[in-house]
């Protein structure tokens, strides 16, 4: 069964469809029909939370739904838990970007 | 799909045939909640506002509580306000869909006598709405309207993409659609913006969202905290960009035929349209009432519990955690969807076999449990 799915073939994320352990072999399902890929979960990902896909840089913009939503604050290698610990907002930044 | 509703004078069709007394002002809560006691199954929508209110915020609120005499889903109005100037307002344009309404105010009599008159037109339009009876309605005669709350990713996952199917079906079939909340597009406006059916709407539609974001920018501050919610983040929404890239996809995908101010009266035919409204969800469900919407669907990932005392809201949540420890609140449970035991055309026709029978009359979740939020949207504080 399905434990992750990713909208978008290129996406930097998927999402846990359920709660993933440490270490625990996950199949990701894409929904624009892309074949499912395998990868492991580096730590704990709850249901609804992310899960990366591929090593993303620090300062890399990262991509859900084919679409930019937030810049990397830190390395993330994939299979870990993408979150705001990892992931900010490249909006509501009024003070800083414009 | 066989749906039954009420045809009102001027035409239009609710799916709910209330009462309401509605208050002009917090001074009149009092009265009109005393009307709702004497007279069962008459609807009090009390509220914290309508006094020294002026300008577009004054224009809004006469807006939204006309709106919700006006609406479809109400066979009669009792207004009661403090004075008799405002309240002859609220009543006026209430009465220009043909149906019927009373109107009274409190100077010069006093609670006890303004509850004694108004509980006696109160009691005559609960009998004759009690002598209505359903007929066979169309989608196409329907104004509806949806949101989400307390969002998660399984919404942009399952939940939203199945709602977006529906509305597609209902807007094909003739039905006006009403989306909003202008600061949960974030991230995603310009998707928005390209689904615009001419240049004027996709004008409409950036100025507006432009106009919103000037405002929080010119109070030096920013959404981070506010939007996402604590509650989404939980759930794990991260940013305002990936929150809102989930909460257009319940949108569908025909084009944006209007942009509509908060609270601003809209017909069926219109097929999808946006109003300018707050993502608070029982903000946004009253102002897309005030416009006219007769039912509401609402995709929850984490558990939002709003309702509407005026129009049956239909929870759909694809999150199997949720659907297990807030089965009370979900009208249609899609977990099976969220891990690909069922598609989206499946889960698209539970929504919609739950949407025809509560349009005939079955209850929704926020029905029975007593769900009544009518939350007033302000735009700057009173004089």
């Amino acid at each position: 069964m399905r434990k992750a799915v990713a909208h978008r073939f290129g996406d930097h994320v998927a999402v846990a469809v359920a709660d993933l352990r440490p270490g625990e072999g996950v199949e990701v399902a894409f929904l624009d029909g892309s074949p499912p890929v395998r990868l492991e979960a580096r730590e704990a990902v709850p249901l609804g939370h992310k899960i990366a896909l591929t090593d993303v840089a620090e300062g890399e913009v990262v991509r859900e739904y084919g679409e930019p939503i937030g810049r990397a604050t830190r390395p993330i290698p994939a299979g870990a838990h993408v979150h705001t610990h990892n992931l900010r907002s490249l909006r509501w930044d009024f003070g800083g970007r414009r | 799909m066989r749906l039954t509703g009420y045809r009102r004078p001027d035409g239009r069709v609710g799916v709910r045939n209330h009462v309401v007394v509605l208050p002009v002002d917090d001074l009149s809560n009092r009265a009109a909640e005393g009307v709702a006691a004497l007279i069962p199954g008459v609807v009090a929508l009390p509220h914290p506002y309508g006094r020294l209110q002026f300008g577009e915020d004054l224009e809004l609120t006469f807006r939204t509580l006309s709106g919700h005499g006006a609406n479809p889903n109400v066979y009669g109005a009792v207004v009661i306000g403090i004075e008799p100037k405002w309240t002859e307002r609220v009543a006026g344009e209430i009465a220009r869909t043909g149906k019927p309404v009373e109107a009274f105010s409190i100077e010069g009599y006093g609670d006890l006598r303004t509850i004694e008159r108004a509980s006696r037109a109160a009691y005559r339009l609960m009998q004759e709405a009690s002598e209505l009876e359903r007929e066979p309605v169309e989608v196409r005669e329907l104004v509806l309207s949806i949101k989400c709350g307390e969002s998660d990713p399984t919404l942009g996952l399952a939940g939203n993409p199945a709602l977006g199917r529906v509305v597609d079906r209902l807007v094909d079939a003739g039905a006006t659609v009403i989306f909003g909340e202008t600061s949960e597009l974030t991230g995603a406006e310009h998707l928005i913006a390209e689904r615009c059916a001419t240049p004027e709407v996709r004008e409409a539609f950036l100025r507006t969202y432009r106009d919103y974001v000037a405002m929080i920018e010119a109070k030096g501050v920013d959404l981070l905290g506010s939007q996402p919610t604590e509650g989404n983040i939980r759930g794990g929404l991260t940013t305002i960009e990936e929150k809102a890239l989930g909460n257009i996809q319940k949108t569908g995908t025909r084009p944006v035929r209007k942009v509509l101010r908060p609270a601003e009266p809209v017909g069926p035919g219109e097929g999808l349209v946006f109003m300018d409204s707050s993502s608070a969800a029982a903000e946004m469900i009253t102002l897309a009432v005030a416009g006219g919407s007769v039912l509401h669907f609402f995709t929850t990932g984490q558990g939002n519990v709003v309702g509407h005392p005026l129009v049956p809201v239909i929870k759909i949540s694809p999150n199997p955690k949720t659907c297990e420890t807030m089965a009370e609140h979900v009208d249609v449970p899609l977990p099976d969807l969220l891990v690909g035991e069922i598609g989206l055309d499946e889960a698209a026709s539970r929504i919609l076999d739950i949407f025809e029978r509560a349009v005939r009359g079955r209850l929704t979740a926020a029905e029975l449990l007593g769900h009544k939020e009518f939350v007033l949207t302000r735009l700057y504080p009173s004089a």
